[in-house]
């Protein structure tokens, strides 16, 4: 049965692929080249010299350096950086994961009064990207003194993160059968002890998705950080990386190996997180 | 049960209020005042600022530019992104490093692809350095000085940086449709093109209007790229300023908050107005309206 319907597909997709199959590996690998050469461009660069580039722009290291890569791994300006975007971004997540999932359990399984409000409420901030808000947010954040902190950015990252939150995991928990509850119920767990036990288990696949979204968004976050950040000892690693490129300016090998050290852990986590991202964009698009 | 709803929800719900709903609010009163940012706002000068923005040649440019872009990236955006979500749903070797590899370019962040970009665009920069190589020297160009050209660079690195996202929402949409009406079609003998044509992409249609919405909003929004290659000034003469960076560069950067605040207003509303016409217009054929949400 299973044998039979893959060679009926096969043979579909076979009939249907009106263009030769080469045609559609060149079309992909110019895809990909193109996709992907600012990248190699700047990672072959770090392990040139600036006559090399200045020379001829576009060619492979002769001979290869490895200076520019090793000067900045043995300093401590990306480690420090790197350590901020984590805090930022593990914060964040953390804060949007917990803050999130209580709200949208509430939501959820509470039958109380003004629930669909408080849903709308949260839905509503969907209006307010961080970009419309980001002058007063920045005066907020200043007033109650949270100027150069890392809480300055974690706090308002977790606040424009949550109506995507709740609106991703409220269907989620609504999904969870009645039963389920009721059986927690009659085995003497009250609401709260059903949420720990039953309720987190069971969304744990949402719950990533929505930690996945929100640790992505920090980490590559350049806005809030500019504007609340003054201190290099707190920058994040968007902001180090300009800092630095703007500071060598003229050093340009030095500015594209610190540019291609900094890329290195989106691009781990991305292609070990890829299905979840993946799934994740498309599950907060169909709602 | 009161209480754990207020246990529950109480924590998100300050959150929420202070740093996104309290600030917006903020805004709208601050725009009213000529306010350098310190101490409590007292000059009051009513409607002024939203009369120096609307009179501004400057914001004028900006806004068309954000509707370049909005338009831009409809237009190039789109068929780049069908075309490569078609691909990647056909069976082939090496589907999954191709998908990793395509989104590259949408997974390093904007500080990232602007420094790339920059470097690589500049006059003396790798891709003009290309380009004599393969015997093209007459297309050597300022990509980033020349305002007659910087637009179209920036137009050509949006659509470097976000295709992968508008391609990931339309392979979702591709893999919900059924794959009994392609083999339906193929049995009658269409080819692969006018299945494409007359069954793929009318069935797209939800998805495509979708996407739209999103990179409508974002191109409306445009910061944080603009603001890395071309700085905050140079953005208006080289003829790639948005809203957004004409908003920091003479709120923030010049210090005038009232000033800066009453820009964020203008911006929002602009958004506000095409939200609600696009999803009044366009989504609401599609019942489902995800965004709209039946809820929100």
């Amino acid at each position: 049965m299973t044998a039979s319907a893959t060679t009926t597909k096969n043979r579909v997709s076979h009939a249907s692929g009106g263009w030769g199959s080469p045609w559609v590996y060149l079309v992909a690998f110019l895809l990909i080249g193109l996709c992907i050469a600012p990248a190699i461009y700047i990672i072959l660069g770090g392990f040139r010299t600036n006559s090399q580039i200045i020379m001829d722009p576009v060619a492979l290291p002769d001979p290869w350096v490895v200076s520019n890569y090793i000067d900045i791994i043995l300093g401590n300006l990306f480690w420090r950086e790197l350590w901020n975007s984590l805090v930022c971004a593990v914060g964040t997540t953390v804060g949007v994961v917990v803050l999130g999932l209580m709200a949208s359990y509430a939501i959820a399984r509470y039958p109380f009064f003004g629930r669909e409000a408080m849903f709308a409420y949260f839905s509503a901030g969907l209006m307010f990207p961080m970009t419309v808000a980001i002058t007063p947010l920045y005066i907020m954040v200043r007033d109650l003194g949270l100027m150069n902190s890392h809480a300055g950015i974690i706090l308002p990252q977790i606040a424009f993160a949550l109506p995507m939150t709740v609106i991703i995991l409220v269907p989620f928990l609504r999904a969870i059968p009645k039963e389920l509850e009721e059986a927690a119920f009659v085995d003497g767990a009250g609401r709260l002890g059903f949420f720990v036990r039953m309720v987190l288990p069971l969304s744990a696949s949402g719950v990533v998705t929505v930690g996945v979204l929100s640790f992505v968004a920090s980490w590559n976050s350049y806005m809030l950080p500019l504007f609340i950040l003054n201190e290099e000892a707190l920058y994040t690693l968007p902001l180090g990386v300009q800092a630095f490129a703007s500071q060598w300016s003229v050093d340009t090998a030095r500015v594209l190996a610190f540019v291609s050290l900094s890329m290195i852990p989106a691009l781990v986590f991305f292609s070990t997180m890829e299905k979840r991202i993946v799934g994740g964009l498309t599950g907060a698009v169909k709602g | 049960m009161t209480a754990e709803v207020a246990l529950l929800s109480l924590p998100a719900l300050v959150v929420f209020s202070t740093f996104v709903i309290l600030p917006v609010l903020m805004a709208a009163y601050y725009g009213f005042f000529r306010w350098k940012g310190y101490g409590p706002p007292v000059d009051f000068v009513g409607l002024r600022n939203y009369q120096v923005i609307l009179g501004d040649p400057t914001f004028h440019a900006a806004l068309w530019h954000n509707l370049i872009i909005v338009v831009m990236s409809l237009v190039l955006q789109a068929p780049v992104a069908i075309g490569v979500a078609l691909l990647l749903n056909r069976k082939m070797r090496g589907r999954s490093i191709i998908r990793v590899l395509i989104f590259v370019p949408y997974v390093i962040s904007e500080v990232i692809a602007g420094i790339g970009w920059g470097l690589m665009l500049q006059t003396n920069g790798a891709v003009n350095g290309l380009l004599e190589k393969i015997g093209l020297s007459g297309f050597k160009a300022d990509w980033l000085s020349d305002p007659d050209l910087a637009i179209w660079t920036l137009m050509i690195i949006i659509t470097w940086k976000y295709f992968g996202f508008a391609t990931i929402i339309m392979l979702s949409g591709l893999q919900g449709i059924p794959d009994e009406l392609h083999e339906a079609a193929a049995i009658d003998r269409a080819s692969y093109w006018q299945i494409q044509w007359h069954i793929t992409l009318p069935l797209l249609g939800p998805t495509i209007r979708i996407w739209s919405f999103l990179s409508i909003i974002g191109a409306l929004q445009l910061f944080d790229l603009v603001f890395i290659i071309w700085g905050q000034y140079v953005a208006h003469t080289a003829g790639t300023s948005t809203m957004a960076t004409y908003m920091v560069a003479e709120g923030r950067m010049a210090g005038n908050f009232g000033y800066g605040n009453a820009v964020a207003v203008v911006l929002f509303l602009i958004s506000l107005v095409v939200a609600l016409s696009y999803q009044r217009f366009v989504l609401r054929r599609d019942t489902e309206g995800a965004l709209t949400g039946g809820n929100g």
